[in-house]
């Protein structure tokens, strides 16, 4: 495993280094020390590589991931995996705001709380929270998977199209256009494959399922008031 | 009645026009608001209301077709290890691939490319081929993020984060059902047919401090390499300005009330934001003011129509300018040719902008196969060219009437006011006076 002193060496390098890497290297284990709440860890990653952060994070750790698995052994802030396109990224802490945003594909683990707007704009990625999400969370979610193994906030998936949100505990209110659904037999088999590989030991049978009205699809004037 | 005693005629109510009229009973019929593409139609100050002084006793002119005037510019200077050069100062706006028909996406590409510039992506997403057909292309990071990834990122030449657009200041984009095709709802992520509301703030980042983190992350992401300019619409331009600078902005691109979008509210268009003009001289003042002035290069977009808008735009302090609706026009937007076409939508050539319905006859704001394969794009690029080329030659002609041998080198000083209005959004004379409103010392 190669060590990384972020304060030490600076921002820059760390990136330009996980950024050079491929599959062919034999540097495919990397650990970034006194990462010291610093903005844009490990963001821009292409290749399979793991790269485990002793520390909590500032902004965007982890930003427009691809291939790689980044594990922060701590919290992190606003926009971790955001624009992540694939890997996995998992957060032993708490997460802060729009953890996950705009996502395309990939897997985040958080395994303490995630703030508001948890997968805003996701448009495939799939977020297993263990613990609670804020307000707001899965706003205009476009595809992919938001499994809440706590509580949801206010508004949840409002003006939501076509990602699935599965909540274990209460959800506060639901947002514009978001309804509980059936939890077919699909949902569970998805549900216990994401549970298992976010390391949670909850039981797919005790979520509830929610998702689009698709009353907001196409312009309703009758419809206008509900916002 | 005793048909001898004169009447009363008819007045029409210039509150209640026909066409305010029209407009209340078609509201009251279908419950929506209009929506419709373009910028602003409505009598705005302009760069009408400038005029150059052109040279005299006091300044000597160059000779128009002998003596040289440079038109070049180099964008991104501040940060980016590899800035951007142009042959010339006008610049191609972000417009969608779904707004615009993949023909007119890569006549844009050909055409600013032949004429030596710049062309952008839009809400949506880069297509292979717009990027194959352009020298050199800007890639428009939106509140939407549609289609966003970050090996389209890293081919672009320069990353523009859209903050604010001219003809919808604190709005979102639009895209409605008709237009969303396979193609287009695939890139977007998106159910075919819907009526896409896109969001109109970023999804990660609310205010100038997490502004100056995200340019950082992409900064990371990009390796520094490229420059990345942010676009504000024509609100608060001096405000606006300053904190784009302050959050890492290589380049700033000011949006004023003309500039035009592919579909929005009517209400929105013609009520929110502020002329073009007005917003120059504020926005140029922040730079100034930070000491940043040509360090961050400022373009200009909004009702930029011909050479002299080019020049009277830099003569105020900008470095560049960007077109949108003329180039679709030069493409062949609102071709009279295609008259009876217009009149069949209920429209004319030159006021058709449902550009939102799919069905341009021009084939350039459409997703239909066979409306869009109207558009030649090497024809329609070759038109973009010789536009661009013209636009060029004018602003030329301006600089050298004014004794300048770089376009970059006119000033305020060579320009006047026709109207009052304008010398105060301007900050440039009264025709004819030393004098315009606000002026420093002269106490009003």
């Amino acid at each position: 495993m190669l060590t990384y002193d972020l304060e030490a060496e600076g921002l820059r390098g760390l990136n330009s280094s996980l950024q050079r890497q491929t599959i062919d290297t034999n540097q495919n284990n990397w650990e970034v020390v006194n990462p010291k709440g610093s903005h844009a860890i490990a963001v821009g990653l292409d290749a399979e590589i793991e790269v485990t952060v002793r520390g909590s994070t500032g902004y965007y750790c982890g930003g427009m991931n691809q291939q790689a698995t980044i594990h922060v052994e701590g919290s992190v802030g606003p926009g971790v995996a955001e624009n992540m396109m694939s890997g996995v990224i998992i957060v032993d802490g708490d997460a802060s705001q729009y953890a996950g945003a705009t996502g395309h594909g990939g897997l985040l683990v958080v395994k303490g709380n995630a703030s508001s707007r948890c997968g805003i704009s996701m448009k495939g990625i799939d977020i297993v929270v263990h613990g609670n999400i804020g307000h707001m969370s899965a706003f205009m979610a476009q595809a992919g998977n938001l499994v809440v193994c706590g509580d949801a906030g206010d508004a949840l998936g409002d003006s939501l199209y076509e990602a699935w949100l599965f909540v274990r505990g209460s959800v506060k209110s639901l947002g514009t256009d978001c309804i509980e659904k059936e939890m077919r037999q699909e949902h569970i088999a998805l549900l216990q494959d994401l549970l298992a590989r976010a390391e949670s030991d909850a039981k797919p049978e005790d979520f509830k399922r929610y998702g689009s009205a698709r009353q907001l699809y196409n312009f309703d004037v009758d419809s206008n008031t509900i916002y | 009645m005793d048909s001898k005693i004169p009447r009363t005629v008819p007045i029409q109510s210039a509150t209640f026009t026909k066409e305010v009229n029209a407009e209340i009973r078609r509201a009251a019929a279908t419950g929506i608001y209009d929506i419709r593409g373009g910028g602003a139609k409505r009598r705005v100050p302009h760069f009408d209301d400038l005029l150059f002084l052109g040279a005299s006793v006091s300044r000597y002119p160059l000779e128009g077709y002998r003596e040289r005037c440079n038109t070049s510019v180099t964008l991104g200077t501040r940060f980016a290890k590899n800035p951007i050069k142009l042959d010339i100062p006008i610049t191609i706006a972000g417009m969608s691939f779904g707004a615009l028909s993949g023909q007119a996406k890569e006549a844009l590409g050909r055409g600013a490319s032949s004429a030596g510039t710049s062309t952008t992506t839009g809400d949506g997403g880069m297509t292979p081929e717009e990027r194959d057909h352009s020298t050199k292309l800007v890639y428009q990071y939106l509140p939407s993020r549609y289609g966003m990834n970050p090996n389209d990122l890293r081919k672009a030449d320069a990353i523009e984060v859209v903050v604010g657009q001219g003809a919808k200041p604190g709005g979102g984009g639009m895209l409605l059902g008709q237009k969303i095709s396979d193609r287009v709802a695939h890139m977007r992520t998106l159910p075919k047919g819907i009526d896409q509301r896109s969001a109109c703030r970023h999804p990660d980042w609310t205010g100038p401090d997490d502004l100056e983190i995200k340019l950082l992350e992409l900064r990371e992401i990009t390796n520094w390499e490229v420059p990345i300019y942010v676009k504000i619409s024509g609100t608060r331009p001096y405000f606006d300005t300053a904190l784009a600078v302050k959050a890492g902005a290589d380049v700033v691109v000011l949006d004023g009330m003309q500039g035009g979008t592919a579909a929005t509210q009517d209400v929105f268009i013609e009520h929110v934001g502020i002329p073009t003009l007005a917003a120059i001289r504020p926005a140029v003042g922040a730079l100034q003011d930070l000491g940043v002035h040509r360090e961050v290069q400022l373009i200009v977009s909004g009702g930029v129509r011909n050479g002299a808008d080019v020049a009277k735009a830099m003569a105020l302090g900008a470095d560049a300018v960007a077109i949108g609706t003329a180039a679709l026009i030069a493409l062949g937007d609102n071709d009279p040719k295609w008259e009876a076409e217009y009149q069949n939508l209920g429209s004319t050539a030159g006021a058709y902008d449902d550009w939102h319905e799919g069905l341009d006859p021009a084939g350039i704001t459409t997703q239909d196969p066979e409306l869009a394969a109207r558009l030649d794009p090497i024809d329609a690029a070759r038109r973009l060219r010789n536009y661009l080329k013209v636009m060029t030659l004018e602003a030329q002609t301006i600089a050298r009437a004014c004794g300048h041998n770089d376009l970059c080198n006119l000033e305020p000083e060579d320009l006047c006011a026709l109207t009052v209005e304008a010398a105060a959004m301007a900050q440039v004379p009264l025709a004819g006076t030393e004098w315009y409103p606000g002026k420093p010392g002269t106490g009003y």
